[in-house]
C-alpha cells in the first residue's frame, strides 16, 4: 500500500493532504506515526488537489513526517458471536484483557438504511417492570425510546433497571444487550459494569467504552460500532437486542467540534446543520424486518443542557425517536424514584403494543384517564399556591389529591421492584377509584363495569 | 495520425474532480441546470444544481462513499422526471420514484446504492378501453381512454404539452405502458406512459376559487378550521404533538379520491405503519381498501438528503397527474421542514451565502412555488380536479417564529397550530383552537347551509365564542379560583369544557371516534348547545352552578362519539337532560 507524506495542515481533528492519487470519499485511512503507532481516520472531502481526513483519535504526534495510507475501503468492523461478554474500547478494540475477536464477518459501520418496505411493524410489548413506562409509555420491540435527563439525575440507574428487567412476557427467544458509553466518567462506567456483573447480564452483553478522557472524536464511531454489532446479532443471529447509548449529548458535542474544525456554517447553537440527518442515521438503525427473526430496540440516554427540552440535542432527538421518557429534577428532589415525569413523556408505538392480545383491553383507556387526571391535578398545584385549597371546588380538590397519590404510588417504585403489567394496570384502577365514577369520562362504561374496584367483585384476570 | 490524436486530446472525458458528501464536482461536462447525470463507475443518479466556470456541481441521490476523483460522469440530457401511468396506485416509492418493493427484490432488506428501477412496471399488461374514436380531434391533455387500475379508474391522457391532432388509430385491449395505444393522423404515436419533469408544474386551463370543503371526519378541522378541496394548510408543531397522526388521519378519512402521502425525512416505522394498516382500512365512501387510492413516497431521515429534496416534487407531480384526470387529490407532506433542511444542507455544501438560520435565500420562493401547485382547476380536458396540499412543519424547539414556519404561513390559507401543552395533557388532536385559523370559512358557508344544516354556521360561531370567552375567564380563574366568578360565567366555563372534551377531543385510535361525519358533528354540537341553553335558563331561574354540575346526563354526552349508531342514545340523553333540569328548576 502506498504511503503519502504530504500533510500540509492539521486543524482540530482534521488533517489536510496535498495531491495524492484519487482517493475515495469516506475511505478508511491509517496514519503511521514516527514511533510506529497507527491512528485511524476517514476521508471527508476528496479532490485532485486536496484530501481532508478526519482523525478518530487525538492528533497528538501527527506531523509532516506522518505516513498516510489509504485503505481503499470504508471503515469495517469485525463481528462475531464471540463478542458477547466482551468489553471493547470506543474504537472497538478489546480492553478486557481477553483475546482479539475472531471475526465471522466484517461489516461497514455506516450501516445501510432499512428499506421501509422491508420493515416489520413493531408490536411486541416489552415489559420493563417500571409502571411509568409499561403503563403509560409502553416500549415495544424495534422501538427507539430515549431517556431525556439532566445532569445529576438517576438516568443510568433507570436504564440499568430497564436492561435488567426487560422481557417480552411468554417469549423465550435469545436476547442481548449492546451498551455503548460515549464520554461518560470512569465512575459511571464502573456503575454499569458492576451492575452487569452482579446480575450476570454481562454474559449476553457487548460493551463499548469511550470514557470522558478518551478522544472526543472517537465518539463519532462508537455508536456506529455498537449498532453494527447490534444489527449483526439481531438480523444475522436472530437475537432481540437492546442497545443503550449513553450519553448522546457527548456524541453531539463531538459532532459540533468536527463541524467547527471544518469551518462549516453552524446551525442552531453552533451544532452542524446536518445534525438531524446524522442522528437519524443512528436512531433509525432500530427496528425489525418483515419475516426475519431478531430486533434492535434502542434506549439512547441524553442529558439536556440546562434541563432545557428545546435545546437542539433533545429537540432533534425527539423529532427522530418514537417518543421519550423524561426524567425530572423536581420529582427527584421530592425523593421519588424513578423520577419520570409522564406528562412530557410519550411512547408513539404504545398503541401498537397494548390492548387485547398484547397487554389488556383496558390499558389504553386507563392510561389516558390517569394522564388526564394527573395533568389537571398538576395544574391545580399552581392555583393552590395562589388561592389556597379552600377556594377549590370539590372536583378540583380530588384531582389535586390524585396528582399526589399518582406520584407516590404509581411513579414511585423500588430499584429492584419488577411490576408485571397486571400489577401496573390494577394499581392504575386503584388510583382511579379515588375519583368519582362519573369523572372517568375517558373510559367506556363496559370497561368500568369490568375492572373498576367498585364493581370488580372477584373480576378475573384475562 | 497526429491530427487525430490531437483531436481526442481536445475532447476530454467528463470526470469527477471533487467528492464531499452528497455534492460532487465534475469537469469537462456539457451540462444545463437540472440535467440528470450518471456519476462514477456505478452510474449513481445525480442532478446538476450549479454551474461555475468549468465546474459542474451535482447533487447525488445516493450515497457517494468510495467514489474517487477521476471517475467518469455522463450527462443524460434529461431532467429529473417521473413516470406517469397505470401502476402508480398502491405503490411505495423513494424520493426519486424508485419502487421500494422492487428494490427489496433487487437488493434485499437494506437500501444499497447503484440500483435503478423504473417507477412503473413495463411488463405488466393493463386493459385499455378507448374513449375516443378515429377522426376525433384531440387537444393536449385529452382523455384517450380508461384503465381499471384498482377500484379507481385511471384515465389515460394525451400529454399536456402535445400539439393538437386527429385520431387515426385507437386501440383496445391489453397493453403494457410502453405499447402504443393511439396514433394520430400526423403519425405521432402515444403509449399510456407519460414522463413529466418534476420541477415543472403541469399546466391547467384555469385555476378556480375553492368552494367545497375537504371533509376530513376530524371534528376540530371540519367543525372549526376547514380546508377546501384545492386548498393549502400547514400543520406546525413540536415533536410528538400530532403532525403525523393528523396527516395520517387525513390520508385515511378525507373524502379525496386520490391520496399522495410523502414521508419526507421522517421515520421508517411510520411508513411501515401506513403500509400495514391501509390495506385493511375501508374508504368510508366506497367501502374499498384505502390503499387502492393511495400513492406513498418514503424517503426516510436516513436515506440520502438529495433524494429527500426531490421527494416533494415527485409527490406533487403525481398528484397533479391524477388531478388532470378530474380527481380530487390530497397530498400530505410530512415534514416540509426536513425538505427545507435538505435544501439547507445542499446549499451549504455549495458554499452559498446563507440566509436566515442558515437556510438558503430562496427558501421562501421554493415553499411558495410548491404550495402554488395546489388548487382547484379546470383541467386541459375541461374536467374539474383539485390538489389539496397539507404540509407538516417541524419547528426547532417548537418555536413558530423560525423561517420555515413563518414562510409557510405567509402562503397557506389554513393554519392548524399544534400545541405541546395540549398534547402533554393528552388533549388530541392537540390543535390550539385560539391560534388556528381557516381563511376558507366564508367561501364554504354555502356548502354547509346546503349539505349540513342552515344552523351550522351559527352554531359554529357560537362554539368559537364560548371558547374565546373561556380563555379570558381562565386568566381570572388562575388568579382567584373558579368559585369567585359570577354564576353565569361558571356555566360558560362548564360549557366550554364540554366543547373541548366532548367535541374537540377525538381519539384517532378508537374504532368509531376516528372518523366523524358532518351530520354527527352537527348533532353533537347541537346537544352541547342544548345543554348550554338549558343551563343558562336554569341559572337565571335560580339554580346554582354547582347544582348544574351535578346533572348526570351531561357526562353521558361524551359517550356519543364512541357509539356508531348514536342517534337513539343521543335522543335519550337529551330527554334526560331536560328532565334533570326540570327537577332542578322546580326545586329552586
Ligand atoms: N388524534 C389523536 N388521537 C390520539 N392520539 C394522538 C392523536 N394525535 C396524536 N396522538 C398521540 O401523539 C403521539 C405523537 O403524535 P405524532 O407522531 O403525530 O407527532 P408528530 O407531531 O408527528 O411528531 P414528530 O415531529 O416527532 O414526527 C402519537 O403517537 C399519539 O400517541
Ligand atoms: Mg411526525
Amino acid at each position: 500500500m502506498k504511503e503519502y507524506r504530504t500533510i500540509n495542515k492539521i486543524a482540530g481533528p482534521l488533517v489536510f493532504l496535498d495531491k495524492t492519487e484519487p482517493i475515495g470519499y469516506g475511505e478508511l485511512v491509517n496514519l503511521v506515526l514516527a514511533d510506529g503507532t497507527v491512528k485511524r481516520g476517514q476521508v471527508l472531502d476528496t479532490s485532485d488537489e486536496l484530501v481532508v481526513v478526519q482523525i478518530f483519535e487525538t492528533t497528538a504526534g501527527i506531523g509532516k513526517d506522518t505516513g498516510v495510507r489509504f485503505t481503499g475501503e470504508a471503515i469495517k468492523m469485525p463481528v462475531g458471536r464471540e463478542m458477547l461478554g466482551r468489553i471493547l474500547s470506543g474504537g472497538g478494540k478489546p480492553i478486557d484483557g481477553g483475546p482479539e475477536i475472531v471475526p465471522e464477518k466484517r461489516l461497514d459501520i455506516t450501516g445501510a438504511a432499512i428499506n421501509p418496505y422491508a420493515r416489520g411493524n413493531p408490536s411486541d410489548f416489552i415489559q420493563t417492570g417500571v409502571s411509568t413506562i409499561d403503563g403509560t409509555n409502553t416500549l415495544v420491540r424495534g422501538q427507539k425510546l430515549p431517556i431525556f435527563s439532566g445532569a445529576g439525575l438517576p438516568h443510568n440507574k433507570l436504564a440499568l433497571q430497564i436492561a435488567r428487567q426487560a422481557k417480552v412476557p411468554g417469549s423465550t427467544e435469545g436476547f442481548a444487550v449492546v451498551f455503548a458509553a460515549m464520554g461518560i466518567t470512569k465512575e459511571e462506567a464502573n456503575y454499569f459494569m458492576q451492575d452487569f456483573e452482579r446480575t450476570g447480564a454481562l454474559e449476553h452483553a457487548v460493551v463499548f467504552l469511550n470514557l470522558a478522557d478518551d478522544p472526543a472524536v472517537e465518539r463519532i464511531i462508537t455508536p456506529r460500532l455498537a449498532l453494527t454489532t447490534a444489527e449483526y446479532l439481531a438480523f444475522e443471529l436472530g437475537m432481540h437486542v437492546l442497545v443503550i447509548l449513553t450519553d448522546m449529548t457527548n456524541y453531539c458535542e463531538a459532532l459540533r467540534q468536527i463541524g467547527a474544525a471544518r469551518e462549516e456554517v453552524p446551525g442552531r447553537r453552533g451544532y452542524p446543520g446536518y445534525m438531524y440527518t446524522d442522528l437519524a442515521c443512528l436512531y433509525e438503525r432500530a427496528g425489525i424486518i418483515k419475516g426475519q427473526k431478531g430486533s434492535v430496540t434502542q434506549i439512547p440516554i441524553l442529558t439536556m443542557p440546562g434541563d432545557d427540552i428545546t435545546h437542539p440535542i433533545p429537540d432533534l432527538t425527539g423529532y427522530i425517536t418514537e417518543g421519550q421518557i423524561v426524567v425530572n429534577r423536581e420529582l427527584h428532589r421530592k425523593g421519588i424514584y424513578p423520577p419520570v415525569n409522564v406528562l412530557p413523556s410519550l411512547s408513539r408505538l404504545m398503541n401498537l403494543g397494548i390492548g387485547k392480545g398484547h397487554t389488556r383491553e383496558d390499558h389504553k383507556k386507563v392510561s389516558d384517564q390517569m394522564y388526564a387526571g394527573y395533568a389537571e391535578g398538576n395544574d391545580l398545584r399552581g392555583l393552590v399556591a395562589i388561592v389556597g385549597k379552600d377556594a377549590l371546588s370539590e372536583r378540583d380538590r380530588m384531582l389535586l389529591e390524585f396528582a399526589d397519590i399518582f406520584e407516590n404510588r404509581f411513579v414511585r417504585q423500588g430499584y429492584d421492584e419488577d411490576r408485571t403489567i397486571e400489577d401496573t394496570l390494577n394499581l392504575g384502577w386503584d388510583l382511579l377509584s379515588t375519583l368519582p365514577v362519573e369523572q372517568l369520562v375517558r373510559i367506556d362504561r363496559e370497561l368500568i363495569q369490568k375492572y373498576h374496584p367498585k364493581f370488580r367483585t372477584g373480576a378475573k384476570k384475562e | 495520425m497526429e491530427v487525430k490524436e490531437k483531436k481526442t486530446k481536445e475532447k476530454k472525458h467528463a470526470v469527477l474532480k471533487r467528492i464531499a458528501g452528497p455534492v460532487v464536482t465534475a469537469v469537462n461536462l456539457d451540462a444545463h441546470m437540472y440535467d440528470v447525470v450518471k456519476v462514477g463507475k456505478e452510474a449513481l443518479m445525480g442532478e446538476v444544481i450549479k454551474i461555475q466556470g468549468d465546474n459542474i456541481i451535482i447533487q447525488v441521490y445516493e450515497d457517494t462513499s468510495g467514489i474517487r476523483p477521476g471517475e467518469p460522469v455522463e450527462n443524460t440530457g434529461l431532467s429529473l422526471a417521473v413516470e406517469l401511468g397505470p401502476g402508480l396506485l398502491t405503490s411505495i416509492y423513494d424520493g426519486i420514484q424508485r419502487p421500494l418493493a422492487v428494490l427489496v427484490d433487487k437488493m434485499g432488506n437494506f437500501i444499497e446504492r447503484g440500483v435503478s428501477a423504473p417507477g412503473l412496471s413495463h411488463e405488466k399488461k393493463w386493459t385499455f378501453k378507448p374513449l375516443v374514436k378515429s377522426g376525433d380531434k384531440l387537444e393536449a391533455g385529452a382523455i384517450l381512454g380508461e384503465v381499471q387500475e384498482t377500484n379507481i379508474v385511471h384515465r389515460v391522457m394525451l400529454p399536456p404539452n402535445a400539439k393538437p391532432g386527429i385520431v387515426k388509430v385507437i386501440k383496445s385491449g391489453d397493453f403494457t405502458v410502453d405499447e402504443f395505444i393511439c396514433v394520430l393522423e400526423d403519425g405521432r404515436e402515444y403509449p399510456m406512459i407519460q414522463r413529466w419533469p418534476v420541477r415543472v408544474p403541469r399546466p391547467v386551463r384555469e385555476k378556480m376559487n375553492p368552494t367545497i370543503p375537504l371533509i376530513t371526519g376530524q371534528r376540530i378541522l371540519d367543525g372549526l378550521f376547514p380546508i377546501a378541496k384545492g386548498g393549502t394548510a400547514a400543520i406546525p408543531g413540536p415533536f410528538g404533538s400530532g403532525k403525523t397522526v393528523t396527516q395520517q388521519q387525513l390520508a385515511k378519512w378525507s373524502d379525496a379520491e386520490i391520496v399522495v402521502y410523502i414521508g419526507c425525512g421522517e421515520r421508517g416505522n411510520e411508513m411501515t405503519e401506513v403500509l400495514t394498516e391501509f390495506p385493511h382500512l375501508e374508504d368510508p365512501k366506497t367501502g374499498k381498501p384505502l390503499m387502492e387510492r393511495t400513492v406513498l413516497i418514503a424517503n426516510t431521515s436516513n436515506m440520502p438528503v438529495a433524494a429527500r429534496e426531490a421527494s416533494v416534487y415527485t409527490g406533487i407531480t403525481i398528484a397533479e397527474y391524477f388531478r388532470d384526470m378530474g380527481y380530487d387529490v390530497s397530498l400530505m407532506a410530512d415534514s416540509t421542514s426536513r425538505w427545507a433542511e435538505a435544501m439547507r444542507e445542499i446549499s451549504s455544501r455549495l458554499e452559498e451565502m446563507p440566509g436566515e438560520e442558515g437556510y438558503p435565500a430562496y427558501l421562501a420562493a421554493r415553499l411558495s412555488e410548491f404550495y402554488e401547485r395546489a388548487g382547484l382547476v379546470k383541467t386541459l380536458n375541461g374536467a374539474r380536479g383539485s390538489v389539496s396540499v397539507i404540509g407538516a412543519v417541524s419547528p426547532p424547539g417548537g418555536d413558530f417564529s423560525e423561517p420555515v414556519t413563518q414562510n409557510t404561513l405567509r402562503i397557506v390559507k389554513v393554519f392548524w397550530a399544534l400545541d405541546a401543552k395540549l398534547s402533554q395533557r393528552r388533549h388530541f388532536p392537540a390543535i390550539n383552537w385560539l391560534n388556528s385559523y381557516s381563511l376558507y370559512l366564508e367561501s364554504l358557508n354555502d356548502y354547509y347551509d346546503r349539505e349540513v344544516s342552515p344552523e351550522w354556521n351559527r352554531i359554529r360561531s357560537w362554539a368559537m365564542e364560548v371558547l374565546q370567552k373561556e380563555s379570558e375567564l381562565q386568566e381570572i380563574v388562575q388568579l382567584v379560583g373558579s368559585d369567585a366568578l359570577p354564576e353565569s360565567e361558571q356555566v360558560t366555563i362548564e360549557v366550554a369544557r364540554m366543547i373541548r372534551e366532548f367535541f374537540l377531543q377525538q381519539n384517532a385510535y378508537d374504532k368509531v371516534d376516528t372518523f366523524c361525519d358532518m351530520k354527527k358533528q352537527y348533532d353533537m354540537m347541537k346537544a352541547i348547545k342544548l345543554f348550554s341553553d338549558l343551563a343558562y335558563a336554569a341559572q337565571i331561574a335560580g339554580v346554582s352552578p354547582s347544582q348544574i354540575n351535578t346533572i348526570k346526563s351531561k357526562n353521558e354526552l361524551n359517550q356519543i362519539k364512541f357509539i356508531k349508531d348514536y342517534k337513539p342514545e343521543l335522543a335519550k340523553i337529551e330527554k334526560e337532560m331536560d328532565t334533570e333540569f326540570n327537577v332542578l328548576r322546580s326545586a329552586a
